[in-house]
């Protein structure tokens, strides 16, 4: 039992940073319908950035803002200068621009700080606890409080400001709600600045939580948040939070106890491809 | 030739009919797939089994590896008449990484450690390699262009313009949607099939890795390069990503961001790639072309 409980935190984490992840591409598809595959390498320039500054200065807070900052910057340039002009193209043009600057970010963190894993020596400020028999480790409490703050932020900003309620109108109809004066281009700069802020705190809380960052850390998170997308329902952002939540339990769960002969990586698709079969708009997803 | 040039040469050729198949499912069609390098191993690895454990020859196992290959592209076509554009971008990623888990974790496909000792094609009694091979190659890297171009002028291209273009309009005149789809996908598949299979008997040894997702990129790449929809497009995207890194060997620490820079830069300021519709290389041709034909 204690073991069972034990898992389930650990689920319960890794449900949480593939939330934090997800959520910039759930906010992205809902205004702009473009699967912003980018975002991963937006999470990995987070962790290096964190790691960076961190090293520099030995403050993980400046750590935190620097690399919310910096990533901020990184969405709206890679919206501005690739996504926002090939708008008017099919869907799949977009696309195939979005993995190729996931791939030569990838290639620039490769060659600028080297194919190695870096390790990320950070002490959060967080206690243990003990509470019968069972530890939750100073790691697990930061995960689980960051990404509780930020999903309350999130929140708030939607639901209770005029700034959320355009970011929903946009988010049903670009077209019309820039006709009812909403500067919807400024909106979507907007939604990349907050989804690319989120990535950077993922992407320092998962170079914590293993103590690696490397280049490719971003490949796996980027199709796997596709899958939790579509799972979720495309452009409902508690729908991938949901899905990321249920993925990670189930992705430790099944790791602990039963013995699949598939990579865990493998299930957030078929997961995916069940979900497509049996109800194509996803967990929380509207039938447009 | 020498050797080296062959070798390279004959990786091009077998790239290229992967590319020209990928090019009926994006280009014909209008299918986003993200998911070409499965389909690639799909016939590499039936083309393997078939040599290894079945004991057949490449020509005997030649027609079954092109008609498991096509009939895996249907039953995986199947999805993209039930969802949309965007679901089945993803939809052909998850299919590319859980083809590759299948073929790197089950120890019917060699596991981890891949197939190996697949014998070379014999040709009249004759083992083919190096120059002959390459010669066998550019045969088929012909009669799969045959196909496209024959593809380009019947009936059946011109419904599936229609579809890629307006699908509802073309399900108005009558043009079933499912039917083409999914032909294109068939055609797709098979040729890529049949590229793995000569991949197979060329490298001799395969293993789960050389049909990861970023090989799926690559081809992909070398496909918007050239020009979607176009007949040589995919040979000359191939030719160029093939021999450019060659070319620049001294560079090869850069070589994958070179390759991702580029496909950026096309897809930004060329989406219909080299010698698509509006491509500049198009514009500057189309009044010399105008003028041999007056």
């Amino acid at each position: 039992m204690r073991l069972f409980i034990e898992q389930l935190l650990n689920g319960i984490a890794m449900g949480s940073i593939y939330a934090l992840i997800t959520l910039g591409l759930a906010l992205v598809y809902g205004v702009m319908r473009i699967l912003h595959v980018a975002h991963a390498a937006v999470f990995t320039v987070g962790a290096y950035v964190g790691l960076f500054i961190f090293q520099a200065t030995g403050s993980l807070a400046l750590a935190f803002v620097g690399s919310m900052v910096a990533c901020a910057i990184l969405g709206v340039v890679i919206e501005r200068f690739v996504y926002f002009p090939l708008m008017k193209y099919p869907p799949f043009v977009p696309l195939i621009g979005s993995i190729a600057v996931m791939l030569s970010i990838e290639e620039v963190c490769r060659l600028v700080a080297g194919p190695y894993i870096l390790t990320f020596p950070a002490k959060l400020p967080f206690p243990d606890i003990y509470a019968g028999g069972i530890q939750i480790s100073s790691t697990l409490l930061a995960v689980y409080s960051i990404t509780a703050i930020v999903l309350f932020f999130l929140w708030y900003i939607t639901t209770r400001t005029e700034l959320g309620l355009a970011m929903r109108a946009a988010s049903q109809d670009i077209s019309i709600s820039g006709a009812m004066g909403i500067n919807s281009h400024l909106i979507v700069s907007i939604t990349f600045v907050l989804g690319s802020a989120i990535a950077a705190i993922a992407g320092i809380l998962v170079g914590i939580y293993y103590n690696q960052v490397y280049p490719t850390m971003g490949a796996v998170p980027a199709y796997k948040s596709l899958a939790l997308i579509v799972v979720g329902g495309l452009g409902s952002v508690s729908g991938a939070v949901i899905a990321s939540m249920l993925l990670g339990v189930a992705e430790t769960l099944l790791i602990g106890y039963a013995n699949i002969p598939l990579p865990r990586d493998a299930l957030a698709f078929i997961a995916m491809i069940g979900v497509l079969m049996w109800r194509s708009e996803g967990l929380l997803g509207s039938s447009r | 030739m020498s050797s080296y040039t062959i070798t390279i040469g004959t990786i091009i050729v077998i790239q290229a009919i992967a590319v020209c198949g990928l090019n009926v499912i994006v280009g014909y069609a209008g299918q986003i797939s993200l998911g070409h390098a499965a389909f690639f191993g799909i016939g590499a690895y039936t083309a393997a089994m078939l040599s290894t454990k079945a004991g057949l020859s490449f020509w005997t196992a030649l027609p079954l590896v092109i008609a498991i290959g096509g009939f895996i592209g249907f039953l995986l076509g199947l999805p993209s008449i039930r969802v949309r554009e965007d679901f089945l971008a993803i939809t052909t990623i998850g299919i590319n990484f859980i083809v590759e888990a299948v073929f790197r974790y089950v120890p019917f496909f060699g596991g981890a450690l891949g197939i190996g000792g697949i014998p070379r094609i014999v040709f009249f009694g004759e083992r083919l390699k190096g120059m002959t091979f390459l010669l066998l190659c550019l045969v088929f890297l012909f009669l799969v262009l045959l196909v496209c171009w024959w593809l380009t002028r019947c009936w059946a291209s011109l419904a599936c313009y229609a579809v890629r273009d307006e699908e509802s309009a073309a399900s108005t005149m009558g043009i079933s949607h499912v039917r083409f789809k999914l032909l294109a996908f068939v055609i797709g598949t098979s040729m890529a099939a049949l590229a793995g299979s000569l991949y197979a008997h060329y490298m001799q040894f395969i293993n789960a890795g050389d049909f990861s997702f970023p090989v799926s990129v690559g081809f992909l790449s070398m496909l918007v390069l050239g020009g979607m929809g176009t007949i040589w497009g995919p040979v000359i995207g191939t030719l160029i990503l093939g021999v450019l890194p060659e070319i620049f060997r001294p560079l090869v620490d850069y070589r994958i961001l070179f390759y991702t820079l580029l496909l950026l830069l096309m897809i930004r300021f060329q989406p219909g790639g080299l010698l698509g519709e509006e491509s500049a290389m198009r514009r500057v041709l189309a009044p010399i072309l105008r003028r041999g034909k007056a």
